[in-house]
């Protein structure tokens, strides 16, 4: 015989214990959002930037809530169907949302929700190791021309996602078909780089970040970047686009609010996160992290999305993605 | 390299260093003993004192929580078969049997053996070798890992009772499946989510393992003691905690165990696309494949090599990722990934280098950690006693308790109600299976490995532009696909010669 009813007393228990760990209260000055768990990358900006905002007394309180599931959708649902409670909540976020909500992973897009401003940014890069045959991106493209196998490109994420794209990109503007290059996909930024440094692949397409500390402890060379001018941090390291190539591609970090917010309640936001920039607190937590300060207002960054949201679609067209 | 060992010496044994190791360890041993969180958890946890330390200290105090997190760990995987994290899973297997026996305290002692063991073999090998063994985190590509994951599957025979092969088979075969659920790592496709949101990250391996572990087994419990009201009116007496001391032949019994885990646990932490996990399921399968057919019954009822294996392995391993770390710069997990961020924010980049740049720091970690595992064994061993003590708890209090432990355990490493949900779905399939006779274990193993496999065969047959050769040409690919097919032909080898004697003596006895 099986003691059901002592069976459902314990699951009862222990799930209304549970229950009332995950309510959270709203009550707070500003409300971070986080679509993934801690230690990832957006639970490090929303922290940083709640830290910073906090310590300089922008805001009276900061209180952060991790919400992960459907690779960040599930905190998007949450943010449009919980709207109404939701005036103090900024949501922290990045490119993949634009890429997502092509691919259809996100049934929403950024136009669900309200823009508030992008703070910071990285770069793409194409780095080879510090041994390899490969000294300019031209010599790249010339072995590509004649045999595209022969060029093989690693990635931290899964094809179709931003390591892939700004690899494809680069090669689409060289005038060459980017379907035939030689994606290979590691689940982790460090395990692609691994990749690189063991030899299975001649090419790394990552964050200008993890490539500059790469490269100073002299194991990878930079073959480009994809900033509009060069950056000050690498200065010898050229751009696609004084090449010839026209590959401009930022990878951003922002923030959304929930919809139907006031324009007065998104310009407040953007303007205490713009008023962020001058504080030690935020170059102290800036400097901490090696992120690049990359601006957005409010007004620009919804014209902002549209045009990479253009740009990244057209470039998944092409590449079958879409 | 002396001189920056010494210097590096003179700054771990600093009193400031010392305190903390000792405070590294102990966050990191209770943290560790808490089911589901595990080291990411605990050194998450700390980040925010280290800021205002200096970088020895700081990663001193860090490293001691992440080793200090999977030594603890083991106590609640023997205790209450909840995993603390990970890389204890597999020291369920055969701790928990151990303790159910009334050896609790035994077994979380012969656990802290192996564990310091398995560390301070770890700690000596870094100390060495670090700088030589950057080139062995290299000399891994996809390819080899590949092979490697399908040495690992062989171990599956290791995970199969008498006459329950083909149910150990099926359980493999639906890890594997449970594998591929969510987005496809390579291509970024969804799989297996029929358009539901929470399964486009795929299932967790913890979730699983506590589900399927400690959550089945104390609804099991729950469901038997009803059944004999005499039977669960004896339950209520106090557990025996037993004796903690091991004889001799005990000992002797898990002595090379523990030695030859240790290095095997130490290598593949080395390798920046394996880990603590990996190293602790590989540890146990090699134990059993090499083990005789006398040992072999004992595996997953308790047996003291099936407990030292994977305990010396996942410490050793832990050990065993600071070498891509600090002298690649290229965390492995997510917890080195977290580790290296602190190194940034100290404005140190780890490389080839960094044993010259920073001898003081790159050397005082590593002697630190030889300290740590001191401070552990003297730590965790007069706690035994004491924490053997949960089994007295009478069970309708401790029951609630360990699936609330277990549940918010999974609950706070991924901030997603819906995993609760699907872990109670999980547990109530694993019951099904578990009444009849099916082993867990094994689904465990195919679903740890099947991610790691399909992702590296892809990339290897990607990167040889779609040809095979690579299982060939590769000496280290081909090495791990021998071993294989020798583990997988011993039996049908062994059983050819034993029917060739068999004949043999026939015809001898004919002509005599």
């Amino acid at each position: 015989m099986f003691k059901a009813h002592k069976l459902i007393k314990a699951l009862v228990t222990t799930g209304l214990v549970v229950a009332s760990l995950s309510s959270t209260s709203f009550a707070q000055e500003v409300h971070f959002l986080i679509p993934g768990g801690a230690g990832g990358g957006w639970d490090g900006t929303a922290r940083g930037t709640g830290e910073a905002l906090m310590k300089s007394g922008k805001v009276e309180k900061a209180s952060f809530q991790n919400m992960s599931g459907g690779g960040g959708g599930k905190a998007i649902a949450h943010l449009i169907e919980t709207a109404k409670t939701q005036e103090d909540t900024l949501m922290v976020n990045s490119t993949p949302i634009v890429v997502r909500s092509l691919t259809g992973v996100f049934p929403q897009s950024f136009r669900d929700l309200t823009p508030v401003a992008a703070t910071i940014a990285d770069y793409g890069a194409l780095i080879v190791r510090s041994d390899s045959k490969y000294t300019h991106w031209e010599q790249v493209v010339a072995d590509f021309k004649a045999d595209s196998n022969s060029v093989k490109v690693a990635g931290g994420s899964a094809r179709g996602s931003l390591d892939h794209l700004v690899a494809a990109a680069a090669i689409k503007n060289e005038g060459l078909d980017p379907m035939k290059l030689r994606y290979v996909a590691y689940d982790a930024g460090g395990k692609a780089m691994a990749g690189l440094l063991s030899g299975e692949t001649a090419l790394l397409s990552t964050g200008l970040g993890e490539a500059l500390e790469m490269s100073k402890s002299e194991q990878v060379r930079i073959l480009a970047i994809t900033a509009e001018e060069r950056v000050s941090d690498a200065p010898d390291v050229p751009t696609l686009k004084e090449m010839g190539n026209d590959t401009v591609f930022a990878n951003w970090r922002g923030f959304f609010a929930a919809p139907g917010i006031s324009d007065e309640k998104r310009d407040e936001f953007s303007a205490l996160l713009e008023s962020m920039y001058d504080t030690p607190e935020w170059e102290v937590v800036r400097a901490r992290n090696g992120w690049v300060n990359n601006f957005v207002p409010a007004d620009q960054f919804y014209s902002f999305l549209e045009n990479q949201e253009k740009v990244v679609g057209e470039l998944m067209k092409e590449l079958g993605f879409l | 390299m002396l001189d920056g060992i010494l210097s590096g010496l003179g700054t771990a044994i600093m009193p400031m260093n010392l305190l903390m190791v000792l405070t590294g360890c102990f966050v990191g041993t209770f943290i560790g003993m808490l089911p589901g969180l595990g080291p990411i958890t605990a050194i998450a946890l700390m980040i925010p004192i280290t800021y205002g330390l200096d970088p020895s200290s700081g990663l001193i105090l860090m490293a001691g929580v992440y080793y200090g997190a999977i030594f603890g760990a083991s106590s609640s995987s023997i205790l209450i078969n909840a995993p603390g994290c990970s890389a204890t899973v597999v020291t369920t297997f055969d701790g928990y049997p151990m303790a159910k026996r009334g050896h609790a305290g035994k077994a979380l002692a012969i656990a802290a053996y192996a564990s310091f063991t398995g560390g301070t073999l770890g700690a000596i090998m870094l100390l060495i070798a670090a700088p030589l063994l950057a080139k062995v985190s290299l000399s891994f590509q996809s390819a080899d890992y590949f092979a490697l994951m399908v040495l690992g599957l062989s171990a599956v025979a290791a995970f199969a009772g008498k006459g329950q092969v083909a149910k150990a088979l099926m359980m493999t075969v639906l890890g594997l499946m449970l594998a591929t659920v969510g987005t496809d790592r390579s291509e970024g496709v969804e799989r297996f989510t029929f358009g539901q949101m929470d399964l486009v990250d795929g299932f967790s391996f913890l979730l699983l393992a506590m589900a399927t572990f400690a959550l089945a087994e104390t609804l099991m419990s729950i469901m038997q003691g009803g059944s004999n009201e005499a039977q669960s009116g004896k339950e209520l007496e106090p557990v025996e905690l037993g004796s903690m001391k091991l004889t001799l032949a005990e000992v002797k019994e898990m002595a090379p165990t523990t030695l030859r885990s240790s290095i095997l646990g130490f290598f593949v932490g080395v390798l920046p696309g394996a880990g603590a996990t990996i190293a602790s399921f590989l540890a146990y399968g090699a134990e059993r494949n090499i083990a005789n057919d006398e040992q072999k019954k004992e595996f997953g009822k308790g047996s003291i090599r099936g407990l030292a294996a994977p305990e010396a392995a996942n410490n050793a391993a832990s050990t065993g990722s600071f070498v891509p770390l600090l002298t690649l710069g290229i965390p492995g997990s997510g917890t080195t990934a977290i580790l290296l961020g602190a190194l940034l924010s100290y404005g140190i980049q780890p490389g080839p280098q960094m044993y010259v740049e920073y001898p003081d720091l790159f050397w005082s970690i590593i002697i630190s950690m030889y300290f740590g595992n001191v401070v552990l064994l003297i730590l965790n061993l007069p706690l035994i006693p004491y924490l053997a003590k949960v089994l007295n708890i009478p069970r309708p209090y401790l029951i609630p308790m360990i699936l609330l432990f277990s549940i918010t355990g999974v609950y706070l490493v991924s901030f997603n109600s819906m995993d609760i949900l699907i872990m109670v779905a999980v547990c109530v399939a694993a019951m099904v299976l578990r009444i009849l006779q099916f082993p867990m274990a094994p689904m465990l193993l195919g679903f740890i490995l099947g991610g790691m496999l399909e992702d590296n065969l892809r990339r290897a047959l990607l990167i040889s532009d779609g040809s095979l050769s690579f299982i060939w040409e590769r000496p280290i690919t081909l090495s791990f696909i021998l071993i294989t097919a020798m583990i997988l032909l011993s039996p049908v080898i062994r059983m050819l010669l034993v029917r060739y004697k068999a004949s043999n003596e026939r015809v001898a006895a004919k002509h005599s």
